[in-house]
């Protein structure tokens, strides 16, 4: 009896334990219609279509310091939301790891998971000479000076680390670079096709349809394999013997005292989720590539980017 | 680019869904115009999930969101004029002359003035996007940072002819607004400057609440201590058309307003705030010879009012020609269409000529909506003049604490909104502008982050920002906007022979 009485216990604890949040929100800390707003978008409509939960997640906006106010906020105000899931990229790793995103270091929050990503890549205007990677780094490395490269966002951005590796792996100084920081990956390529940059770096969803029309020539995917659509025929920077990755996952964190429970909840729908038809559907439909890594992955993921951003910015000096 | 893609268009905008779509959206548009702080991102930011979760069509989604973004240029105007209170970022300049002309008895007329002048610019600025668009595509791909910062050296060139009778202070309001822009992050090395640590600080200041502070809470600071001395006269909301020779008199104005908006607008650098300040500051070299600007001229109103609706129009240009957003409305557009699983891209308009002629046939509709709307209504809108400071004057503070909080959910945004109030409100009675101190901020971060990413191309070299034939020409004008009106006023002054 008494050990009925204990499993019935166990059981409802488990139930309990395993409960749904009442809400589920997924924060976009930016205006809509951008990289957050896609990522919670690829959350609700996938967990819509294949009826996981009952429901609906709602999408809200909280912009500012390209994401450091939600990450204060969530930190400060709502750390123990369990419905709570706030949408952050490896750009969010990259502040972090240059500790541009106040006080709170990237332990202050639980990394839950990531769903997607976008893969960078070198860009030229389609009328320069060159047609792989290494003829335009031979060209660079002749003569840095007239090469000045195009991105979207300051130094220290995704798009200036994207160009400082490329140095770096030529041998030229990252500092020394011509570097021009402009405004989102439209700018990047305005400025390539009316020759003020000359080498632009951004990411694959945003350039494939303009490689494919044939107005920019997209030299080299920072991926580590082809990728497909658009950019199905262009080479990784590997094959052409450069050991250039960059990856920008696409994810998710919660607060920082949000139970283990509420937590494993979560980790074990993602994981149900991100098995779905639906669900890849739907990342193909927003320009994302497949990049999963869910839970204790995801966290070591996050901490490893961290860490190895640090030691980017500090041997280009930004530390 | 053949017109066939306008019928398909035309055949798409005029279905009766997509006209009510047009029309929801005008409304709406006008609404959020109006209303402090809040602007067409705003609007489009809260329809967006709403259309996308009811299954409207992408075409009419996008009738929808374009409707939002004429309708708030249109709206934008009515709070500036009949209360000081800039509705949008394109509408500050509005106020300039639109709100002294409500003071003075003519609301309606200055009400309607700007309709018309919304609608010449807004429909203008249509015609030359159906028929100029891909090689209006070609100008905004030549203007590099260079190009833009020389631009932008023409600006501060035309801001001169805000100077007036006391240059001192018009410079020192200038240096105020080009400081405040300096806070945030710095767009070029990444660094974060004057933000004390603060992350809500990290994005700068917040043109939108600096505008409210600097004019609406400044302004009610003002009128309570009229009526606090007895001194406030009653506003008369005056008859309600412009005279035929009011109009005559705008035309000019109008017309170089909407070919300096449209063309501002095309750059995807800069959009409405700098295409009406540019184009008031113009107006008002070459038609202030009585210094009238300021006062309530009608030719203040109607240029910056012409150019803010051109530039709108203008920002569809390298969306539609090269697929990259003309400004942050656009952008929020462009994105909306990943939400409907299109890519945006150059492609688009070829692939999909219903989106793209769908779109400009709804704008050609919506400025015609738009002004039908917008006639009638003077007569309703004008009343607000006649609501008595009692009630007046804590709506317009609750409208700037909700406008301010609700879009920015933070307590720091509205303290910076009552510190720059306060100091907007000692700064008038220490005899200031408050204009240039907003041109000084709304030009300030384009001029910087432009030069210093020029200087960062060339190496260092000044030389580029002489390079091109875009930039030669912009430092013609710069040069003929400071000068020619020394010439003029020596020829004038001559004896006639």
């Amino acid at each position: 009896m008494r050990s009925l009485l204990a499993a019935a216990l166990v059981v409802l604890f488990a139930a309990s334990a395993r409960a749904a949040p009442e809400k589920l929100e997924c924060l976009a800390p930016a205006k809509p219609g951008g990289g957050f707003d896609i990522t919670c978008q690829l959350l609700r409509l996938s967990l819509q279509n294949a009826k996981l939960v009952p429901q609906p997640v709602a999408v809200t906006y909280m912009e500012g310091g390209v994401g450091a106010v939600a990450y204060n906020h969530v930190v400060g105000t709502r750390p123990a939301d369990p419905g709570l899931v706030v949408a952050a990229s490896a750009g969010s790793a990259l502040l972090l790891a240059q500790k541009k995103f106040g006080v709170h270091d990237e332990n202050a929050v639980r990394w839950l998971a990531a769903i997607g990503a976008d893969h960078g890549v070198i860009v030229v205007n389609a009328q320069e000479p060159f047609k792989s990677l290494k003829e335009l780094g031979e060209a660079l490395k002749a003569n840095p000076a007239a090469f000045p490269f195009g991105g979207a966002g300051a130094v220290g951005s995704q798009d200036w680390m994207k160009a400082a590796i490329f140095a770096k792996s030529l041998g030229i100084d990252p500092k020394g670079l011509r570097y021009a920081a402009l405004e989102g990956g439209g700018a990047v390529l305005t400025a390539l096709l009316g020759g003020h940059v000359r080498i632009g770096t951004g990411d694959a969803s945003e350039v494939g349809a303009h490689h494919k029309a044939g107005r920019v020539r997209v030299l080299a995917v920072l991926s580590e394999q082809r990728l497909p659509g658009d950019l199905a025929d262009v080479p990784t920077a590997r094959e052409q013997g450069l050991d250039l990755v960059w990856t920008t996952w696409r994810g998710f964190y919660m607060g920082p005292k949000v139970s283990d429970a509420d937590y494993t909840w979560w980790v074990e729908l993602l994981r149900k989720l991100a098995a779905t038809p639906e669900f890849a559907a739907e990342r193909q439909a927003k320009g994302l590539f497949p990049f999963t890594k869910i839970g204790a992955e995801f966290d070591r993921q996050v901490k490893a980017d961290v860490a190895r951003f640090r030691e980017l910015a500090r041997e280009a000096g930004l530390l | 680019m053949s017109l066939d893609y306008l019928w398909t268009g035309f055949a798409v905008a005029l279905q009766w869904h997509n006209l009510l779509f047009g029309l929801l959206g005008c409304l709406l548009g006008t609404v959020v115009g109006a209303l402090p702080a809040i602007g067409p991102i705003n609007g489009i930011a809260l329809l967006l999930p709403l259309a996308y979760t009811l299954g409207v069509p992408a075409e009419s989604t996008m009738i929808l969101l374009a409707g939002v973004y004429y309708g708030a240029e249109y709206g934008g105007r009515i709070s500036s004029i009949l209360l000081n209170v800039p509705g949008d970022a394109g509408a500050v300049m509005t106020a300039l002359d639109g709100y002294p002309m409500a003071r003075d008895g003519r609301g309606a007329e200055a009400l309607a003035l700007s309709g018309i002048a919304s609608f010449v610019g807004g429909m203008l600025s249509v015609l030359a996007l159906t028929f100029f668009a891909p090689l209006l595509g070609q100008l905004a791909i030549g203007f590099g940072p260079a190009e833009y910062f020389v631009l932008m050296i023409f600006a501060f060139a035309t801001l001169t002819s805000m100077v007036g009778d006391q240059p001192v202070k018009t410079m020192i309001g200038a240096a105020f607004g080009l400081a405040l822009s300096t806070v945030g992050l710095d767009p070029t090395s990444g660094a974060y400057r004057f933000t004390f640590g603060e992350p809500e600080l990290y994005d700068g200041i917040e043109f939108i609440i600096l505008v409210i502070g600097l004019f609406s809470i400044s302004e009610v600071l003002v009128l309570l201590e009229r009526q606090h001395r007895g001194g406030l006269e009653t506003v008369s909301i005056g008859r309600g058309f412009p005279s035929l020779a009011t109009l005559r008199l705008c035309l000019g104005a109008m017309l170089r307003g909407t070919g300096i908006g449209f063309l501002i607008g095309v750059l995807p650098g800069t959009g409405a705030s700098v295409a009406s300040a540019v184009s008031y500051t113009t107006e008002k070299r070459i038609s202030d010879r009585a210094g009238t600007f300021g006062r309530g001229d009608p030719r203040g109103l109607a240029a910056p009012e012409a150019a803010n609706n051109a530039a709108a129009g203008g920002a569809f240009v390298p969306m539609l020609t090269l697929g990259v957003p003309g400004s942050g409305t656009t952008a929020v557009m462009l994105g909306a269409l990943l939400l409907y699983n299109i890519q945006p891209g150059p492609q688009l308009f070829t692939e999909r000529p219903e989106l793209a002629g769908g779109l400009v046939a709804s704008m050609y509709i919506g400025n015609i909506l738009l002004l039908v709307l917008n006639l009638p209504l003077v007569q309703i809108f004008v009343r607000m003049l006649l609501i008595p400071n009692w009630i007046l004057l804590p709506g317009i503070l609750a409208l700037a604490f909700l406008g301010v909080y609700s879009t920015y959910a933070s307590s720091l945004s509205i303290v910076l909104m009552i510190s720059v109030g306060i100091f907007g409100y000692l700064l008038r009675k220490l005899g200031f502008d408050l204009a240039p101190v907003i041109l000084g901020f709304v030009l300030g971060k384009v001029t910087e982050t432009n030069l210093r990413n020029a200087l960062a191309i060339s190496g260092g070299e000044l030389g580029i920002l002489f390079a091109s034939p875009i930039a030669l020409v912009l430092w013609a004008l710069a040069v003929l906007v400071l000068f020619a009106p020394l010439l003029l006023r020596r020829r004038s002054s001559e004896p006639r022979a």
